[in-house]
């Protein structure tokens, strides 16, 4: 399902082409259960039903970004937006280059850039429910954490180091709700971020002076085997919002209910 | 449409703002943690101190002890870098490490020391790690303070308040899959006095790594969480790899040279026996409280998460082997480094082998024909002694003073100490013409028993003797019926211990 749109809104000029948009998949309603939770909070989430990316926003599909909003491009942003490292991978402003390609997934993208792109392409961030919801699935069942071919795909991703190029993104197969990539391609941006619920200090945040529950093994995890969930959150909260990684990338979302406008 | 969420974003934007006021050291203030607390205000005694730059070394070598008697300000710079090496022979693992190896570089400081140190995670790292240092004395030993994201610093100021040998180790969750990846080190903190100068100093560390392959199955292998729960390691090795103080990458020490180890267990899991087959420890700091060392120590315990110091001089040239002395560990999973010593030999102190003889054991086969020999001699032997009268005369009499023995301390109870018996009850012994008649059924009766009537010497008994099998030995038998029948009128021939044999297994 091809989304077309062309949005006028503050400072956002153009709208990606049919050719850069990557196409959505609908993650059905559902639930999810937090990693970490405060006792305040259930052990459910309920999430409902949303428009997901398939795959990860690429390279190509970034530089119609920067292409259209000359702000975000790697000489012109600002610092306070995006840190040193912005783009790092790509030749110049408009040129990915060799160690970008076009299908690739973009990384080296702060939280800002991300949502801007997201707000260009009248798409949103997932939220951190709505991501986690969508990865929970396997290959070919609604709950991953019993499909071993997952479960080895993930762990082997996590066992290598962060390669010089990020593989194309069709390359990775499908869930069952369709997306690509979830796991094992790219860490990638969520929109509350920084709501994960640990310090550095990850022993410490079993403490009693604290409502909050974390630590690999310790009472309050919804399931301390699936330690990639752990990574995940340990991930997002090392990050500040205009951080960028070589291996931090995302994809967009929107509401279900949105239908989409007719083509230009 | 969904609102945006402004409020982090904006929190972060005004407090970046801020931090960019500040004067940068070697991290832009903007690009870092927002709960950065800035750059600490330092007290004009800490001011004054000298500023130098720390030595880092890569495992097994140490840093050289501090020739300074002052108190500095030492910079240290650790990166941290995700690297794909050698774990086994044909095994690769993603090993991520402080400095490039495995332990982490070791770190040098003086007690007393201000240190201002440098987080560096490489930008080609996957994950964000931190560090917990046993020397400081502060939330998370700086993991608190150190959680660093790929392609960034972190930057904290502790001061080394106490001495010794510590652990440092990455802190991130999960915790123990970091450092069963290698994330591991030692910083020594050297007292204010200083230590013992030694000869060679040295720096091992122990620790697991849990595979999903067996131990030695070849390719690159991934963490496997289960086992690490379960404790159940394929590998637990020295200094990140087998065979990391093997063969040319051995330790080395001259004869007469004294050598210190800085010995740790990085983890995360199992404690070490630490050993040094063929050496002793002159000198154990247990556990690494360098106030009280213990003498001549075979095997030291070291705890997970903790270290040893030990010192030992080498009298004698050889290969010593460290080992942990789990010894499964040692032989099978990997937990075995060399020591090689050179120099002259001393052979009072340790000869080598000096003879390899031959040796057939203290009974020789019986299939050996000087066995056979021995044993035709042994018969004959017997059978001379037995054809000999003098010699059978002797025999008798002291089967006669044994066998009397036997009598006085049972039969007589019945028969009477002279041989006379009770009338009417117990049969007469003496003179007896029912024992002379029957050279054999004496045994019999002494053996089975004898209930029913006996006529000796014309009187009539009828009574009952209860068998003496269970208690009289066959010897014991032969003796006492010798003397029986050799006593108080009864003159005839002795009795062997072989013939009451026979008679015993006759009806088996």
């Amino acid at each position: 399902m091809l989304i077309l749109l062309s949005t006028l809104a503050g400072g956002i000029v153009a709208a990606p082409s049919a050719a850069t948009a990557p196409l959505m998949v609908t993650i059905p309603a559902g639930s999810y259960a937090p990693l970490l939770r405060s006792t305040q909070d259930s052990p459910q989430v309920a999430v409902g039903a949303f428009l997901l990316d398939a795959t990860p926003v690429t390279n190509a599909g970034f530089l119609a970004f920067v292409t259209a909003n000359p702000k975000w491009r790697r000489s012109q942003v600002s610092r306070l937006f995006a840190d040193s490292s912005y783009l790092a991978h790509w030749a110049g402003d408009l040129e990915p280059g060799a160690s970008a390609p076009p299908d690739a997934p973009v990384v080296n993208v702060s939280w800002f850039a991300a949502r801007a792109y997201a707000r260009w392409a009248d798409k949103r961030l997932p939220t951190t429910a709505e991501w986690e919801r969508a990865a929970a699935a396997g290959y070919d069942r609604p709950d991953g954490r019993n499909d071993d071919q997952l479960n080895r795909d993930v762990y082997a991703w996590l066992a290598r180091p962060a390669p010089a190029v990020v593989p194309d993104a069709r390359t990775a197969r499908p869930n069952l709700f369709g997306a690509r990539g979830l796991l094992g391609l790219v860490w990638e941006w969520v929109d509350d971020f920084n709501t994960a619920l640990v310090t550095g200090e990850s022993r410490a945040d079993s403490g009693l002076d604290r409502d909050l529950f974390c630590g690999a093994g310790s009472v309050g995890a919804k399931d301390t085997t699936d330690y990639a969930a752990f990574m995940r959150q340990a991930l997002r909260s090392s990050l500040k919002a205009n951080n960028t990684t070589s291996s931090l990338g995302f994809r967009c979302a929107r509401d279900a209910a949105l239908t989409p406008a007719p083509p230009p | 449409m969904k609102i945006p969420r402004l409020l982090p974003s904006l929190a972060v934007a005004g407090l970046a703002l801020a931090a960019a006021l500040f004067t940068a050291t070697l991290v832009r203030a903007d690009e870092g943690p927002a709960a950065a607390k800035g750059p600490v205000v330092l007290t004009p005694e800490v001011l004054a101190m000298p500023i130098e730059q720390a030595i880092l070394t890569a495992p097994p070598q140490v840093p050289p002890p501090f020739k300074r008697t002052y108190s500095a300000r030492v910079v240290v710079n650790l990166e941290v870098r995700e690297i794909t090496k050698r774990l086994a022979d044909g095994v690769e693992y993603t090993f991520w490490t402080y400095g490039g190896s495995v332990p982490g570089s070791f770190i040098r400081i003086r007690e007393g020391d201000v240190v201002e140190f440098h987080l560096n995670n490489h930008p080609s790292s996957k994950l964000p790690h931190n560090i917990d240092l046993h020397a400081v004395t502060g939330p998370g030993g700086g993991a608190a303070s150190t959680f660093t994201a790929p392609g960034h610093s972190s930057q904290f100021t502790f001061k080394a308040l106490n001495p010794g040998l510590y652990v440092y180790h990455c802190a991130t969750s999960p915790v123990p899959m970091h450092i069963g990846s290698g994330m591991y080190g030692l910083i020594l903190v050297e007292p204010k006095e200083g230590l013992p100068p030694v000869d060679k100093e040295y720096y091992v560390m122990q620790g697991e790594f849990y595979t999903t392959g067996k131990y030695g199955e070849e390719g690159l292998q991934s963490f496997d969480m289960a086992k690490a729960i379960d404790e159940r390691p394929p590998y637990i090795v020295f200094n990140g790899s087998v065979g990391s103080l093997v063969g040319d990458k051995a330790l080395t020490a001259n004869v007469g040279e004294t050598v210190r180890i800085y010995f740790g267990v990085g983890g995360p899991n199992v404690t070490s026996s630490f050993h040094i087959i063929g050496e002793i420890f002159d000198r154990v700091y247990p556990e690494a409280g360098l106030k009280l060392p213990n003498a001549n120590v075979q095997t030291t315990l070291v705890p997970s998460g903790g270290a040893t110091v030990v010192e030992f001089k080498v009298n004698v040239p050889g290969t010593f082997i460290l080992v942990d002395h789990s010894l499964t560990r040692a032989f099978n999973k990997g937990a075995l480094g060399m020591l090689k010593v050179s120099g002259p030999e001393d052979r009072v102190v340790y000869s080598g082998k000096e003879i390899d003889a031959v040796y057939l054991g203290s009974q020789a086969d019986e299939g050996s024909d000087s066995a056979k020999r021995e044993t035709e001699l042994k018969k004959q032997i017997a059978a001379e002694i037995r054809a000999n009268p003098t010699i059978a005369g002797l025999t008798k009499e002291m089967q006669i003073e044994k066998g009397k023995q036997v009598y006085m301390g049972l039969c007589f109870a019945c028969h009477q100490p002279d041989g006379k018996g009770l009338p009417g009850a117990f049969p007469p012994l003496a003179g007896s013409d029912f024992l002379a008649a029957d050279h054999e059924r004496a045994i019999r009766i002494v053996l089975k028993g004898l209930t029913g009537p006996v006529t000796v010497n014309g009187t009539t008994i009828n009574s009952a003797m209860p068998p003496q099998e269970a208690v009289l030995t066959d010897a014991q038998i032969a003796d006492v019926l010798t003397y029986v029948l050799n006593s108080w009128g009864n003159k005839g021939e002795a009795y062997t211990a072989a013939q009451v044999k026979a008679i015993r297994n006759e009806n088996r």
